[in-house]
């Protein structure tokens, strides 16, 4: 939780942007998951699961690494 | 057949406590976080626009993942398979898709008090008439999701057996429910269904972890259960069913996920409850925290092929001969688990679509308020005015809400949700790419709009069902050969419309540039998107004096 900032009478001009070359990276999750054929098969199984069923949680997982890793790494610029 | 409530007292008993319990809950929600004037549309109707990252999970999570996904998605898988599956695609790529735009909303909408996207447009594009078709799709395509909500409660008051013979005690126990929401959302606002949340998911999650573990241990381990499903679609007649995708319907898997996807955070509700949170470090760190839901969602989706493997029969329908498959995970349920278990699982499904009608008459109240009430009819509404015409007008939504299911075949709700998913689409230019860019002309926006909304009814129409003999809105996967392809391949019709609308808006624009016609100005600047907690607000408070003050010409 970040401490409330003090009140600024005007927006930062430092502040004025969120372009960063890492937010290309959000289009891997974008993509991946909808090319059926990645995941559209039976085989392997893992436990029991058909691919068409664990790979796609699987991409849950590429989700949420992705944006996670996009927040932090564009996080500090300017103090945020 | 028609086993009676006796048979499921342990369930009823449980359903009606918890029920209350959040009912007292939705009551009390009033006092939680309370500010020192309740008598604001940003208190009631945003909830103070103050909440933090954990309440923002809890609300957003039980507003987009609703009871009627938990038991149609499943009623899906149930019914044909892979195709179903395309839930959990859909909520993956939403999160990367809105990740930076829905910051940009929240930005702009914090600088300059905005409490729709309707708001937005209005100052984005000067344009009051673009203003008012984004905010009456959007009501229109909020009304038939509330009234779905009322499916999800109705698929397990069957499986307990409360029915009645005539149409008004079959459904007396959901007038009741929605009586009651009616009233608590009334008088809290906002702040019931996000305190209504935490219950709501903390039972669904319990629920369903317990459910994915013990339930195939039951039945033979996983592997057992997919081969059960794959044997099961075999056998059918159609050919569009199975366990995995086949040559024709991947093109439509795809392209609905993508444009349900597109679609989600166009709705009001959702919108709602992105604007209720308290920084843009809140949005983001739930991008990532959201995808939770969707592990939940897909779990609960394969409880559809748990119901084939334990040859769970849905209850029949309204019309005689039909089969209502919404009913199979509450039997499911009701047939593997003893009743005190079974009993909290209908009341997660019952309290789980109180939570997103709560949100979602809120937020068609919010737009009828702002752009209709205070742009039409009151243009010097004080901000009290606004709270109390949208208090009474969440009444009147639910009322209509419940209306739809009592007095309609919940066929019709079912029909105009899926039309409500292709018609918000068409606000995309307008919202969503309006947050990016001021390129497109007001007039060329009106216009694609109008071109995406008729070819996207046009289509809707044209999609048969051959299986259940329905001639014209009988789904969204448009055959391609309608545009004369030689091919059995079908596509989401939702993401054809978006692209006409895109394309005569792109074009008009060009024309309407050429011809010099006015544009109106853009009352945003660049530095309203990056605004963040603490930055100095153009509204300042309740006052919106500034604003009108700025448009002497409507």
């Amino acid at each position: 939780m970040a401490a409330p900032e003090p009140e600024a009478p005007s927006p930062a001009r430092s502040r004025a942007t969120d372009r960063s070359p890492w937010n290309w990276l959000l289009f891997i999750p974008i993509v991946v998951p909808l090319i059926p054929a990645f995941f559209n098969a039976d085989a392997p199984r893992i436990f029991g699961f058909p691919r068409f069923y664990w790979l796609q949680l699987v991409w849950i997982l590429l989700g949420v690494s992705t944006t996670t890793l996009v927040y932090q790494l564009t996080k500090k610029r300017g103090d945020r | 057949m028609s086993a009676t409530w006796h048979d499921h007292l342990t369930e009823i008993i449980i359903f009606t406590l918890l029920f209350l319990l959040v009912s007292a809950m939705g009551f009390v929600a009033a006092r939680w976080r309370a500010p020192r004037d309740m008598a604001h549309l940003d208190e009631w109707g945003l909830g103070g626009r103050s909440f933090g990252g954990w309440i923002t999970w809890f609300l957003v999570g039980g507003d987009l993942y609703t009871a009627y996904t938990f038991v149609a998605v499943p009623a899906l898988i149930f019914g044909a398979g892979a195709a179903g599956f395309f839930a959990v695609p859909y909520t993956i790529v939403i999160y990367p898709l809105v990740f930076l735009v829905l910051c940009r909303l929240w930005s702009v909408s914090h600088r300059h008090g905005f409490v729709t996207p309707a708001d937005f447009v209005r100052s984005r594009f000067d344009s009051p008439i673009l203003a008012l078709l984004v905010a009456i799709t959007g009501i229109v395509a909020t009304m038939p999701y509330i009234a779905l909500q009322l499916v999800g409660i109705e698929a397990v008051l069957k499986t307990m057996g409360v029915t009645g013979d005539s149409a008004l005690a079959r459904h007396l126990p959901i007038i009741i429910a929605f009586a009651i929401l009616a009233a608590y959302t009334y008088q809290s606002g906002l702040r019931a269904p996000a305190l209504i949340a935490f219950v709501k998911d903390s039972l669904i999650y319990v629920v369903i972890l317990v459910a994915v573990v013990y339930l195939p241990h039951k039945l033979g381990g996983w592997g057992s259960i997919f081969d059960a499903a794959d044997a099961k679609f075999q056998v059918t007649p159609a050919p569009g069913d199975g366990i995995l995708l086949n040559a024709n319907n991947q093109l439509q898997y795809v392209t609905l996920a993508f444009g349900s996807a597109l679609a989600l955070f166009l709705y009001p509700h959702s919108i709602t409850g992105v604007l209720a949170s308290r920084n843009r470090d809140v949005i983001k760190r739930n991008m990532s925290a959201l995808p939770a839901y969707s592990l939940l969602l897909g779990l609960i989706a394969l409880l559809g092929y748990m119901a084939i493997a334990a040859k769970v029969t849905p209850l029949p329908g309204a019309k005689a001969g039909s089969v209502d498959t919404n009913t199979i995970v509450p039997r499911l349920f009701d047939q593997q688990f003893p009743g005190w278990f079974a009993g909290i699982t209908y009341a997660a499904i019952g309290i789980g679509a109180l939570v997103p009608a709560a949100i979602m008459s809120i937020a068609a109240a919010n737009l009828f308020t702002r752009n209709i009430y205070k742009e039409y009819v009151r243009r010097d509404a004080t901000p009290a005015q606004e709270a109390n015409v949208s208090k009474v007008t969440s009444l009147v939504v639910k009322v209509g809400a419940v209306a739809c299911i009592v007095f309609l075949d919940p066929q019709f709700s079912i029909d105009l949700q899926l039309i409500g998913g292709v018609i918000i689409l068409q606000t995309l230019p307008a919202v969503a790419l309006g947050l990016y860019t001021r390129w497109f002309h007001r007039g060329a926006l009106i216009a694609g709009w109008a071109a995406g909304m008729a070819m996207g009814m046009w289509m809707l129409y044209q999609v048969a069902n051959p299986a259940t003999g329905k001639k014209h809105f009988a789904g969204s996967a448009f055959p391609l050969s309608e545009f004369g392809f030689d091919t059995k391949k079908t596509i989401y019709v939702g993401i054809v419309a978006v692209l006409v609308n895109l394309a005569v808006a792109a074009l008009l624009t060009l024309v309407l540039r050429a011809a010099r016609v006015a544009d109106g100005v853009d009352a945003t600047t660049p530095d309203d998107y990056f605004a963040d907690e603490g930055d100095a607000r153009v509204t300042p408070g309740p006052d919106r004096g500034a604003d009108s003050a700025r448009e002497p010409v409507a």
